[in-house]
């Protein structure tokens, strides 16, 4: 790799993509920035296509006012970004850049900054010690950020084995500063380490020992969720929706109640406004289950639907890489993305501009395979030391006309192990959150080690719950279908009784308020409470007379489930409604079991 | 537009298209506009000497050795507090009669608002029209657009907005605009007395169909002015959207670009969101709202343009003729608004949340039983209930031309449970029936 600056010139402009005349090596990917001589702004730019003796680059901004002859600089790196103690809490746009150090309320192009303060004094506390052997991510020390310790690691671009040459003792130093110093172990190279590091974003971070199939449950708190398509720390899973379907409400609620230690929120190519509400109410928010306030454990990557379409691309992989960086340290690392949509989108406008022969729908080719290595990038890792960390990764789909045979969502489908499908017909009659019941799955139930984890962790039964509740409601829905077609009347009221039953998993468990301040978050083991009471109440028989009777007698059993819902878990408000519930079915309900 | 001196003037045109030439030229700049032989164009591709441009009228009548006078800028607009009661056209010339407009030069569609600049929108906006102030509420610094058939009253319901909102400018931006609509706004905003505060933008049908690619970013740099400069609350209305991707797509073509879903340039979002992006809540106190009209093609909202304005917008307003009632209505099913969480709850009634979804639930009931009846099943007795009330509903709350405070709306809807349902029925939290309900 050639790291000296090599000057070329502009030669074709359109749109984004500039034609760039040099005579000196280029390589593919490499940063460049075009000066655009009118006003001496300084553009990003990236290197995507080299054809007939000219480089093609993608410029990461608006390219109005350049000319022909604006001279380009070629960087001699890749897209990178800057990984070191500091980087909780902020808010950072696609390229890294901080958002709150940028001057002005407009963002004025070609303003670029570090987002790590590299003059900032952290206290460092060595781990290891001299003359001890190390690898590439390995632990040297820690300095506190935030709430936890961040480790400095060695740099991960190191291959081989190293000796620890010297190491500074504990005490405050600059991140610049150099806290170690490494030794080829088959050889004399030195390798300074301060306490930041740089790390291209295409490439994945490798410098763990292994990855393992998942099988912890990543705990959300939204019911349909935990209990019907369980996520595993580590595990992959998407949300595809049409809009109004309530995509960013879950994925908020996903974000706020999350059993991980560090959220990475990558709003790609989303609104505006919906950052704005994250960047307002985290601060304001409690973790429940640490107490600390949501923007502790919180980094928001954004690139905003009308902030440049190039940068779009490369925010999910600053944000996979951030992730990879703190997965590291042995955190649990949860990743949203919202809409991998829009970077399928940003690709297929950068493929077009070059002239590339399209897909389907005029996406490129090589779609599925882009988004497949990118899913990828997720997993538990078992680290050098033998710690653990992982990185769940969460997308949404954004499927044109809510289509689900589109491409992204198909090139997704294949990726993800969980779909949470976002459903028009339910998001109209306002049930909420809007996952189908039936279309949705989570593959992670089939695995052995996460059966054997939910034996251990929630019950013995678990599972069985879980699959006899998912087949009430597909029983329901049934008979739902035989009532429509063929009249209230003409049915056997054992349809009324299955119908309704259904009806009572989906208003009492499945629909859940994400604006109620205690029915917002449900913890597993309230989940598993309501899941075996719900269940006592679909294997129960119930004496009724007509249909009416049946469509009054579980109006008020949902209503009253409801009520409980909205209560505090066990607290007497809670358990006031439970009695007057068991009452009030007590005088309905025959001895054995139904059907 | 006028040629000064000093422009740069070429005449070697290598290339005509229909909608665009190539002219042999040097040290000319991207996005810069130009006249050719006098008629407005802009730089939309450049390879060495050759530059390409749109010219929005069209390229009939140009010479191979044609005048091409390029004019150092990208499209701009003057701006300053005289704008405030004009008419101009997509150049952002004026087109009432009236004197040129001395101000400041800005570029239009410029930069980008940094997100952390702005402030969480927080205000209500309030219209009157219950289908907007109770189930879909606006907030200030939002942007929504009416999915509406063209046989629908989109405009009177655009204009009545615009005129009942507690604002301090609106800039109405047309795009394709019949020249009767175009009057007819001219009017009611000059029969209510509040022609002051308006600024207009007029692309209408007489006018070249690519041209209305420019409305939308001058009405924009219009209400950025207002509301970052002045601090001024903005209402932006934008109409039609359609007819505005229409025109992107014309161009995309003909620039050789190669379509996506319908037609449409594979940009289509980004162009969108540009756009609606430009609604915000400033922490000045200023704010910009884009009310926009996207006109579907027999209600389908699946086509690319309705599909990628939903995505950006922060809801959607559907109006919709009930025959029940005979009465024009905003449909509670299909529209939304985004933003009303922020709102509802906390600058109005508690209950406000929970008294509009149960609304729509028990509305949704309606329309179960209305689907049984024409299947010709025996309603129960529930079925007849939910069905009165949804006729009332509809008829005396949801209804457009019924103009009342939020707060009396919901205290028709209570009336309405009252009158139709049992407390357990409406599914609201026991506390807020406690002290709300209604006894008969």
């Amino acid at each position: 790799m050639t790291t000296e600056t090599r000057k070329g010139s502009v030669f074709a402009i359109v749109q984004n993509l500039i034609s760039v005349k040099i005579n000196a090596p280029v390589m593919n990917k490499e940063i460049c920035y075009v000066t655009c001589s009118k006003t001496g702004e300084r553009l990003m730019a990236e290197a995507i296509k080299v054809q007939s003796g000219l480089v093609n680059i993608q410029v990461f901004e608006s390219t109005r006012g350049v000319k022909v002859g604006d001279p380009v600089e070629f960087t001699g790196n890749m897209l990178q970004v800057t990984l070191g103690p500091g980087l909780l809490s902020k808010n950072l746009d696609g390229l890294q850049n901080d958002l709150d150090k940028i001057p002005g309320t407009f963002l004025k192009r070609g303003s670029y900054n570090v987002a790590i303060e590299l003059e900032k004094e952290y206290e460092f506390i060595p781990t290891t010690e001299q003359n001890a052997t190390v690898a590439a991510g390995d632990w040297l020390g820690h300095v506190k950020e935030n709430w936890f310790d961040h480790q400095i690691m060695v740099p991960f671009n190191l291959k081989g084995k190293y000796k620890i040459a010297s190491i500074k003792p504990k005490g405050h130093y600059k991140v610049k500063d150099i806290v170690c110093t490494l030794k080829k172990m088959d050889g004399d190279e030195l390798v300074e380490v301060s306490m930041y590091q740089k790390w291209p974003v295409y490439l994945p971070i490798s410098a763990y020992k292994e990855k393992k199939r998942v099988f912890k449950l990543l705990e959300t708190g939204i019911r349909i969720m935990d209990t019907l398509n369980p996520m595993m720390e580590g595990g992959t899973g998407f949300i595809p929706g049409p809009f109004g379907c309530g995509k960013t409400v879950l994925q908020h609620n996903i974000s706020q109640y999350a059993s991980a230690d560090l959220i990475i929120v990558a709003a790609c190519g989303e609104r505006a406004n919906e950052v704005v509400e994250i960047f307002k109410e985290f601060p304001e928010l409690e973790d429940p289950r640490t107490g600390r306030k949501l923007i502790e454990r919180t980094i928001i990557i954004c690139n905003t639907s009308n902030m440049p379409v190039a940068a779009r691309e490369a925010s999910v992989y600053t944000a996979m890489t951030i992730g990879e960086y703190y997965r590291q340290m042995g955190l649990r690392v949860l990743l949203l993305a919202d809409s991998t949509s829009r970077w399928a989108q940003a690709l297929r406008e950068i493929s077009n501009r070059m002239e590339e022969l399209p897909g389907p729908d005029a996406f490129p080719m090589d779609l599925t395979a882009i988004i497949s290595s990118f899913y990828a990038r997720s997993g538990y890792a078992v680290l050098n030391n033998g710690k653990t960390g992982s990185i769940t990764f969460i997308g949404t789909v954004s499927p044109a006309g809510g289509n689900l045979k589109e491409p992204v969502t198909e090139a997704t489908k294949k990726a993800a192990r969980c779909f949470y499908a976002l459903a028009q017909s339910r998001a109209d009659s306002k049930r909420y959150p809007a996952v189908d019941p039936v279309d949705s799955y989570s593959k992670y139930l089939e695995y052995e080690g996460v059966q054997e984890y939910m034996k251990e962790h929630i019950a013995k039964n678990w599972i069985d719950n879980v699959l006899k509740a998912k087949n009430f409601i597909l029983r329901g829905k049934e008979a739902y279908e035989q009532i429509n077609i063929l009249g209230d009347d003409s049915v056997p009221i054992q349809y009324h009784d299955r119908y309704w039953k259904s009806e009572v998993i989906d208003f009492a468990f499945l629909q859940q308020d994400a604006f109620d301040k205690i029915d917002c978050y449900s913890p597993i083991e309230r989940q598993k409470y309501m899941m075996e009471f719900i269940l006592d109440i679909c294997n129960a028989q119930f004496d009724f007379k007509g249909f009416e009777e049946v469509q009054h007698f579980f109006k008020n059993v949902i209503n009253l489930l409801k009520q409980m819902n909205y209560s505090k878990f066990e607290s007497e408000e809670f358990n006031e409604y439970k009695t007057k519930l068991d009452e009030f079915m007590a005088e309905k309900r025959i001895a054995g079991e139904n059907e | 537009m006028n040629t000064q001196a000093f422009q740069k003037v070429f005449t070697s045109l290598v290339t005509i298209t229909k909608a665009t030439c190539t002219v042999r030229a040097e040290g000319i700049s991207n996005e810069e506009m130009a006249l050719v032989d006098g008629k407005p164009a802009q730089v939309v591709k450049i390879v060495g000497d050759e530059v390409t441009l749109q010219v929005f009228q069209g390229t009939s009548g140009i010479y191979t050795n044609s005048q091409v006078v390029f004019l150092g800028h990208p499209p701009i607009l003057k701006v300053s507090d005289e704008l405030c009661g004009r008419f101009f056209n997509a150049y952002g010339d004026p087109i009432d009669g009236g004197p040129a407009i001395d101000g400041k030069v800005v570029e239009i569609a410029g930069p980008t608002v940094n997100p952390v600049k702005r402030e969480q929108p927080s205000e209500l906006i309030a219209t009157g029209i219950a289908g907007i102030d109770l189930n879909n509420t606006l907030v200030s610094g939002q942007k929504i657009p009416f999915f509406a058939d063209p046989n629908q009253p989109f405009n009177q319901v655009m204009a009545d907005v615009a005129l009942r909102a507690d604002v301090d400018k609106i800039i109405l931006g047309g795009m394709g605009m019949l020249f009767d609509d175009y009057l007819y706004y001219k009017n009611v905003f000059d029969n209510a007395g509040a022609l002051d505060k308006i600024v207009c933008f007029m692309n209408t049908t007489d006018d070249s169909p690519v041209e209305r690619i420019l409305i939308p970013d001058m009405a924009l740099s219009a209400a950025e002015y207002f509301a970052v400069e002045k601090n001024e609350k903005v209402l932006v209305l934008l109409t039609d959207m359609t007819l505005y991707c229409d025109a992107l797509a014309i161009v995309s073509n003909r620039m050789d670009q190669i379509p996506t879903k319908d037609f449409m340039p594979g940009s289509l979002y980004s162009d969108l969101a540009k756009i609606y992006e430009k609604a915000a809540q400033f922490q000045s106190g200023g704010s910009i709202t884009i009310l926009a009209v996207t006109t579907l093609s027999g209600g389908d909202i699946t086509h690319a343009i309705p599909d990628n304005t939903g995505y950006i917008t922060e809801g959607q307003l559907f109006l919709r003729m009930d025959t029940d009632v005979s009465k024009v209505i905003v449909d509670p099913f299909r529209s939304l608004s985004r933003l009303k969480q922020l709102v509802i709850g906390k600058k109005t009634r508690e209950d406000h949340p929970q008294v509009m979804n149960a609304c729509v639930r028990l509305y949704s009931d309606a329309a179960n039983a209305k689907t049984k009846l024409e299947n010709g099943f025996d309603l129960s007795e529930y079925d007849k209930r939910a069905l009165s009330f949804a006729k009332d509903y509809s008829e005396n709350i949801l209804a457009i031309d019924i103009n009342i405070t939020v707060d009396a709306m919901l205290e028709h809807c209570w009336g309405l449970f009252a009158k139709y349902f049992g407390k357990h029925e409406i599914g609201i939290k026991q506390v807020l029936i406690d002290k709300y309900w209604k006894e008969t």
